[in-house]
């Protein structure tokens, strides 16, 4: 399976270094070595859910007893987690960092992704949700530190991409 | 039994334990008989009250928290039920108000009313306390049984689908929120400063 596990370090590992403890993740293709990463690690509590709008409830949860905490997901997961993010975190003002796979873009193969891929970012801006992608090693670090400052400062979520290009070695 | 007796019987235990509710009547009703700074209101986001449960029982092992959520919530999120039951965090008390109805908009019948059983739902799903009590006294012997004991405990109580006539209160959500995190934070640093030295470090 050529999901990179280069990558999926540097993004574990940046997650790491912003003091993440709770990681709710729901699986798919390119997250097999995230969650696997986390699995591993004693230090983390990796939360498998059954639908993705659970881990809306469990980051909040989390953020209010003093835990820093990450979902990872498909982006038909933020499809699924709408109702969460606008009438919890939004409503109450509560920092949510999300990574997300962002399947269906150029370079996509799957029929099924296709339709996803064409809304997500869309959608993004609908909630007005900052969002920025990951697409090359080089900036992975800093832009999951900024994200995680910007969910912190502003109360609110925040949202990063996880592009074909960083995650997938053809 | 009615909803507001069963958290008036265990209003005394809510004290000391951190509470999060459901929307509509059940915030209303337990606000009528006294905020604390330990309880917070999900007004709204149905489903996701045992999920944000399940987020401070794990951030916080130290800390007993109590669910107050409803047949109608529930439902939206059946399968957070199989997501407690594979982290059963032992410091964590679900409750579920069942009054087979969605009272809060309009009182149309749920699912429970013709049949479905919560309890049934949550024991097949893997939690091994799972009851169900339709009794005020039996009510209140599970909850303190549940404070009590070291594991993962649903209780479901059949209650009249009655209910306040507004839900609006005079607590403003944010507030309930940022108190809630601060009664949290506090708490935190009022237990670490009563650890004794070597187990503090």
């Amino acid at each position: 399976m050529p999901v990179s596990i280069t990558s999926s370090q540097l993004i574990y590992d940046s997650l790491k270094a912003c003091g993440i403890t709770i990681l709710s993740a729901l699986p798919e293709t390119w997250l097999v070595h995230l969650i696997r990463m986390a699995e591993e690690d004693p230090a983390m509590t990796l939360v498998r859910l059954a639908k993705e709008e659970e881990g809306v409830g469990i980051s909040a949860g989390a953020h209010l007893a003093g835990a820093k905490s990450a979902m990872l997901m498909q982006n038909h997961g933020l499809l699924q987690s709408i109702n969460g993010i606008v009438s919890l975190t939004r409503l109450y003002r509560i920092p949510l960092l999300m990574l997300i796979s962002y399947r269906g873009e150029f370079g996509e193969r799957d029929p099924w992704q296709t339709e996803g891929g064409g809304v997500t970012e869309a959608v993004l801006q609908t909630l007005a949700v900052p969002f920025a992608r990951l697409d090359e090693p080089g900036h992975v670090a800093a832009r999951i530190h900024k994200a995680q400052t910007l969910a912190d400062s502003s109360l609110k979520p925040v949202a990063l991409l996880l592009c074909r290009d960083l995650m997938w070695e053809e | 039994m009615l909803r507001m007796d069963a958290m008036r019987a265990i209003y005394p235990q809510l004290e000391r334990c951190v509470v999060v509710t459901i929307m509509g009547a059940t915030a209303a009703e337990l606000q009528a008989l006294g905020h604390r700074p330990n309880f917070f209101y999900l007004q709204h986001a149905m489903g996701l009250a045992s999920s944000m449960g399940l987020g401070i029982a794990l951030s916080r092992p130290e800390l007993k928290v109590v669910v107050l959520d409803g047949d109608g919530s529930v439902l939206m999120n059946l399968g957070g039920l199989t997501t407690l039951a594979r982290y059963r965090p032992p410091n964590l008390v679900h409750v579920i108000f069942d009054n087979e109805s969605l009272l809060s908009v309009g009182g149309f019948p749920t699912a429970t009313a013709s049949g479905s059983d919560l309890a049934g739902i949550a024991a097949a799903a893997g939690i091994t306390r799972a009851i169900s009590v339709r009794a005020l006294d039996a009510f209140a012997v599970a909850f303190e049984e549940a404070i009590a004991t070291n594991e993962l405990s649903v209780i479901v109580a059949k209650v009249d689908a009655v209910g306040p006539r507004a839900f609006v209160t005079d607590l403003p959500l944010l507030e309930n929120r940022f108190q809630f995190a601060r009664y949290l934070k506090q708490r935190g640093q009022a237990d670490q400063g009563r650890l004794p030295q070597e187990s503090a470090t």
